[in-house]
């Protein structure tokens, strides 16, 4: 799913960056936000909503709309439209509001 | 608490040239940006611009935003915080953030707020899916990250930017199924329209999105034909395959830091949402607060650009170090901001200022 020749961008091959999504390994490349890194492999569902349990992806990819929250690392509610992927990062989906802690 | 003279809020088009604007004059002045870059949404257009060399006409949005970088970059009177997000702005002119999980306090006599605008959803059955994204989510994913988001992508609005991302997509090698638009002519350019329908995208005309199908993820789209009255005619819907739609329905300021500090506001439709009243220095009712680019009302980077460099002359000109040439830039760049609204485009803008009142009213 990445673009390899753009009429007009060039896209270099970046660094390659393992991370982990509901405990399996996942490779991003270096720069990535988290949620692209996923889309990058077809994942798609990123979070479900707190009442009814529906499936949510990124919807605004620039950090404002929070559809994308996650739990990186232990921490609640991470906007990951808008975070790096770090190597060994654990990335896990959230289904309830999370807590500070 | 660190104190600044000037503090821009947003380094996009707008901030950016407020920053210009500031730069080695007898200012301190600190820029920040929530984002890991400065350019704001310029870094994903890749369309060449309208408008004038002022505007840098001609070049790409991405292009546009390294040249404005590189000019204030280096300078030592400003300094640039990125990845930092605002979260909130006070009445004693305390601004407060967060960067890398550290809280920071600082306190100026002016604020540039130039955050720009949010994009806006449509309501429909299902449209939380996932596979369900705004136009600037595609630009960003696909220009940005040089990730596609699907094969194949269903576009709502003709507007400038469903067309301009509709023909991104196609260059990217995606495949565009339809563009859906609710009126009976197509909002942008028509010069982008042809050139879409030239290569096999069709247009349907005078139809929304019923609902969305699917699962886990998006699955297929209905959309439904629509009277001249936007009313749904019941039978006439169709069912699109398709794994992602891209919603491309327009814009709202993001004018929430400017309630914050409780300055003039109005609701104008045509200017996207809630927008702060100016004066023709693009200062708020708070002579402490200047505002530019879409947070006072949506229109395109060009302009953004313009207001940038007029608030930057009304701070210098608020803190009583005017530049040189103040009158004669004033003047130049509301005439290129004229420009600009006069062509055939900016009819819903003048008709937006034309209700919130102010200096850019004849």
């Amino acid at each position: 799913m990445r673009i390899k020749d753009h009429p007009i961008l060039t896209f270099v091959d970046k660094k390659d960056i393992t991370f982990f999504f509901q405990g399996q390994p996942i490779v991003g490349k270096e720069g990535d936000m988290i949620a692209f890194a996923l889309h990058s492999h077809g994942i798609k569902t990123i979070s479900y909503s707190q009442k009814l349990n529906r499936p949510r992806g990124f919807f605004c990819g620039i950090g404002n709309c929070g559809s994308c929250k996650m739990r990186v690392d232990g921490v609640d509610n991470v906007r990951t439209c808008i975070t790096p992927i770090k190597e060994n990062m654990r990335v896990e989906i959230q289904t309830d509001k999370g807590t500070i802690e | 608490m660190i104190y600044k003279d000037v503090i821009i809020i947003g380094g996009g088009p707008a901030g950016l040239c407020a920053a210009k604007m500031l730069a080695d004059q007898d200012v301190s002045v600190l820029l920040v940006d929530r984002d890991h870059h400065l350019g704001g949404q310029l870094v994903k257009q890749t369309h060449k611009f309208f408008g004038s060399e002022k505007q840098y006409a001609k070049n790409r949005g991405f292009e546009i935003a390294n040249i404005l970088i590189n000019d204030i970059i280096d300078k030592p009177n400003i300094e640039i915080m990125l990845g930092a997000f605002v979260i909130g702005l006070y009445k004693d002119h305390v601004m407060s953030l967060v960067k890398d999980d550290e809280y920071y306090k600082f306190k100026a006599k002016a604020f540039i707020i130039a955050t720009g605008a949010s994009e806006k959803s449509l309501a429909f059955e299902n449209n939380d899916l996932p596979g369900i994204y705004g136009a600037g989510a595609i630009q960003t994913l696909m220009n940005v990250y040089g990730i596609i988001p699907e094969d194949e992508v269903l576009m709502v609005g003709s507007g400038n930017i469903g067309l301009i991302v509709s023909y991104q997509l196609l260059q990217a090698g995606v495949k565009v199924k339809g563009i859906v638009e609710a009126a009976s002519s197509i909002g942008g350019y028509k010069v982008h329209a042809t050139k879409l329908k030239r290569l096999g995208v069709p247009f349907y005309m005078q139809h929304t999105i019923k609902r969305a199908l699917g699962k886990d993820s998006l699955e297929a789209v209905e959309i439904v034909k629509l009277t001249d009255d936007f009313q749904e005619i019941e039978n006439e819907t169709k069912m699109i395959e398709v794994k992602a739609l891209c919603v491309a329905v327009g814009l709202s300021p993001l004018s929430q830091l400017l309630g914050m500090m409780e300055v003039n506001m109005k609701y104008i439709k045509e200017l996207g949402g809630l927008v702060p009243v100016l004066n023709h220095l693009n200062q708020t009712s708070n002579p402490n607060i200047f505002a530019c680019g879409d947070v006072g009302g949506i229109e395109e980077a060009s302009s953004a650009m313009m207001e940038g460099y007029i608030a930057g002359l009304g701070v210098l000109k608020h803190l009583e170090c005017p530049h040189p040439c103040h009158d004669q830039l004033i003047e130049m760049y509301h005439r290129e901001l004229e420009l600009l609204r006069n062509s055939n485009y900016g009819e819903k803008t003048k008709a937006g200022l034309k209700k919130l009142g102010g200096p850019y009213v004849e």
